[in-house]
């Protein structure tokens, strides 16, 4: 009853389905963070006015940590897999919406301009032109949303068993069995670097256009895209 | 004097930059090394100040080899100048400029007065020693280049490609300033380009360079455009090396008359009088007006232009021939330092002029060095 | 239910003003985490970063070194660390700087590799030895850069350095955890806005910083 993956029966999960779980709680708000953000972005472009005081909110969201955010909402949503994942949508979506934002943007005039001679509209310039030339940028917001959002799910064991592999963190505390603890520390590692493979190669897929050796191009605007959403 | 002294570079790749080269370059002047990229001619230049380390081959400043020499002490001694400057964008112009002297250790005080000094040679307003870089334009940036290579007052200057990245204008104006300079200064001056043109305004020796880092023809402008060496030389000198030599040839000996030469309040009978079918007509003070058919009548505003004159003794034959060509009647105007016309000279003048030029070249004739395009400007 | 009744609440007992258990205690001890740790991440991030950096040799193994680091969750770290050495702040300090070593120390390479390499070489040119080039040409020009990760790490921390209280430590991160057991959501709230509020403060603090030390020829303006 102490071997690596021995998981304590008081979780009601084998560590397949904790991964399950993981992937669910962590991928689902990032995927409602760019739905959200997407049309966001496209408004903050349209009216350059609204783009500061979103900047202003979001840079606010992220400030508060994610535990007070779960605290808080357990009273509207309960203990439930939603009160940890509605914080982690907001995460999700002040990192992209600069990201997209900035990425859009910084598409040229002369493409646009071209795009709007064509007898491109609005939106369509906006689906069509602007955000594949952007796509680079969007996958970049994206994996530093991802990675956050896995390890963040581990906070949830705080309110009730709701962090999937943080509950095993939970458990190994309880239980004294520090192997639990590496078991889903290095299963939370694995997962957020398969996860940031998954979305390399789909930039790639994305984008054929660009040269194949992205990570040096990527490795700054990650930082950059951190330091936009955290920090500004 | 720099000696390079069969020097080779062989990259461990197995690309070889430069190929056993030999060159002499004089004191006091400058040497240009040109030709086509990847001619191992930025290599060459590197290895003076060991930015580059050869293969094979020892590089001599004044004797001694300047492996022997620290590097540091070496590079300190001598300007460096790049393309786009390489200015530092967080330090003032000023103290660009002062970025040596400092190093060598002068105070603060001598040191920003050397960079005033330098500002004003190098033509640059005094008014920008407290500018940023990002504040000047790509030409001014290039001066501050220049002046910061100056600073320290070393005695030779390497120039890596640092007119490149200007356009044509303000590439031809920096040309002219770093001419001025060296007239004033007397600096060894070894100057990489890949412009065939501005090696032949520029240098005093010109080293042409061809792939592979040999040395294809090393002498000076003239010579180069009168003998090419071989094919690879004529072919980087371009089609129009015949006119471009004239360059070099001076336009004094030119033959002028001043027969169809008439003020403008000339009486009736000198406008009708025989002779060349055309007549330049001249204001009160003896400038040119334009040109007037014989026989023609009508008021000044009638003239045909006169084009762009030219100044026996300072102007080359080109300029000359060039002024006759671009005139309506094939006629050159020659003027003195205050525009007053001191006679015109026709094409086919011109023509003779240039044949025994071109023959009295065959041995080595005095060069009035791209007087033609500093009149230009 | 109204959070900004909680805050109202909470900031105007004035129990909460006083004691070890009072802001300004947990404030300072959260700043004292948070310092350490962004001091020990700079330690080894900025001097890893500046040598890489300026020599272009080990980017790639500094993409590894980061995309692992920043693949750990903190929670679990902070978890295993207490199993493993006990309780203290050694264990809380783990996660911390496995947290702010990847933006330091990606950012600071990065910088350094961007600069403009004409500069560089005009530098050397001159006569500059390699340590010189670095702390005189290329840090200058690379310094927003290298702020902006530096900041991003702090802000991080500032967050993050919370769970200092799931181990039984102090920091603002003691009014979220007791508020969670207690049940005292105006607790929760209270703690959370002085976080976001210390965030804020590290924001304009950096910005301050960098006005002060980033030359205007880098600035642009």
């Amino acid at each position: 009853m102490n071997g690596f993956f021995d998981i304590p029966s008081d979780l009601q999960h084998s560590w397949a389905g904790l991964i399950g779980v993981h992937l669910r709680e962590a991928l689902l708000p990032v995927a409602a963070g760019l739905l959200l953000a997407l049309p966001l972005a496209l408004l903050c472009n349209r009216f350059r006015w609204l783009y500061p005081p979103v900047l202003g909110v979001t840079t606010v969201l992220y400030a508060v940590p994610s535990l007070a955010f779960f605290v808080v909402l357990i009273d509207w949503t309960g203990q439930t897999e939603l009160t940890v994942m509605i914080p982690l949508a907001l995460y999700s979506l002040v990192v992209l919406v600069p990201a997209i934002a900035d990425g859009v943007r910084s598409v040229p005039d002369e493409t646009l301009s071209a795009a709007t001679a064509m007898g491109f509209g609005t939106v369509r310039r906006y689906l069509q032109v602007q955000l594949p030339i952007a796509a680079p940028a969007v996958i970049a917001g994206l994996r530093v949303a991802t990675a956050s959002s896995i390890s963040l799910v581990s906070v949830g064991a705080l309110i009730g068993n709701q962090g999937a592999l943080g509950n095993l963190m939970a458990a190994a505390q309880k239980y004294d069995r520090p192997e639990l603890a590496a078991n889903a520390v290095l299963t939370t590692a694995v997962l957020a670097v398969v996860c940031d493979a998954a979305l390399v190669a789909l930039r790639r897929v994305l984008t054929p256009w660009m040269p194949r050796s992205g990570r040096k191009r990527t490795a700054a605007p990650r930082e950059e895209l951190l330091t936009k959403g955290a920090a500004r | 004097m720099i000696r390079i002294d069969s020097v080779t570079k062989r990259y461990p790749d197995g690309t070889v930059a430069v190929d056993r080269l030999s060159l002499e370059i004089p004191d006091r002047s400058i040497t240009v090394l040109v030709g086509p990229s990847g001619c191992g001619k930025t290599t060459t230049l590197r290895m003076i100040n060991r930015m580059v380390e050869p293969t094979e081959g020892r590089i001599l400043l004044d004797g001694e080899d300047v492996q022997r020499r620290p590097v540091t002490a070496l590079r300190r001694g001598m300007g460096y100048v790049i393309q786009n400057a390489g200015l530092f964008q967080h330090r003032t112009i000023a103290d660009n400029i002062a970025t040596v002297p400092r190093m060598l250790g002068w105070g603060k005080q001598r040191a920003r007065e050397r960079a005033a000094e330098l500002m004003e040679r190098v033509g640059l307003d005094a008014s920008l020693a407290k500018r940023y870089p990002y504040q000047l334009s790509g030409g001014q940036q290039q001066r501050v280049g220049v002046a910061r290579a100056l600073a320290a007052d070393p005695p030779v200057l390497l120039m890596d490609e640092p007119f490149s990245a200007v356009d044509p204008v303000v590439r031809k104006g920096l040309q002219d300033e770093l001419l001025r300079i060296q007239d004033e200064l007397g600096k060894t001056i070894v100057f990489v380009t890949h412009d065939i043109d501005e090696a032949i305004k520029l240098g005093t020796m010109v080293a042409v360079l061809r792939e592979g880092g040999r040395l294809a023809q090393y002498a000076p402008p003239a010579e180069l455009l009168s003998d090419p060496a071989d094919a690879f030389v004529e072919d980087f000198l371009g089609a129009d090396r015949g006119i471009r030599r004239l360059s070099f040839f001076a336009s004094d000996a030119l033959e002028l008359t001043t027969d169809p030469v008439v003020p403008a309040d000339a009486p009736a009978e000198r406008l009708t009088a025989a002779g060349a079918p055309y007549l330049l007509v001249t204001d009160a003070d003896g400038r040119p007006l334009g040109w007037r058919e014989r026989g023609s009548t009508g008021g000044t505003e009638r003239l045909l232009p006169y084009g762009r004159p030219f100044r026996p003794g300072t102007d080359s034959l080109r300029a000359a021939l060039d002024c006759a060509v671009l005139s309506p009647t094939g006629w050159a105007v020659a003027v003195d330092a205050d525009g007053r016309v001191t006679g015109v000279v026709s094409q086919q003048t011109i023509g003779e002029a240039i044949r025994s030029a071109h023959t009295a070249a065959g041995a080595h004739s005095a060069p009035a060095r791209g007087e033609d395009e500093k009149v230009a400007g | 239910m109204n959070v900004l009744s909680f805050v109202q609440a909470f900031f105007s007992d004035s129990a909460h003003w006083q004691g070890y258990d009072g802001i300004p205690s947990r404030l300072l001890e959260h700043v004292q985490y948070s310092l350490l740790a962004l001091a020990i991440a700079a330690a080894i991030g900025l001097p890893v970063g500046l040598l890489t950096g300026h020599t272009g040799r080990g980017g790639n193994a500094i993409a590894v070194v980061a995309n692992a680091a920043r693949a750990l969750p903190s929670f679990g770290l902070l978890v295993l660390a207490v199993l493993l050495i006990g309780f203290g702040l050694l264990p809380v300090m783990i996660p911390l700087v496995v947290l702010a070593v990847p933006p330091v120390l990606v950012t600071t390479y990065e910088a350094v590799r961007a600069v403009d390499p004409a500069p560089v070489d005009a530098a050397r040119g001159m006569g500059m030895r390699e340590s010189r080039v670095l702390f005189r040409v290329e840090v200058p020009v690379a310094l927003p850069l290298i702020l902006s990760g530096l900041r991003t790490a702090a802000l991080q921390i500032v967050s993050t350095a919370t769970i200092a209280a799931y181990v039984s430590l102090g920091g603002l991160g003691r009014y979220i955890i007791d508020g969670l057991y207690q049940r005292n959501y105006e607790k929760v709230v209270g703690g959370a806005t002085l976080v976001a509020v210390l965030s804020l403060i590290t924001l304009a603090l950096f910005w301050g910083v960098g006005r002060l030390v980033v030359s205007p020829g880098v600035r642009r303006r």
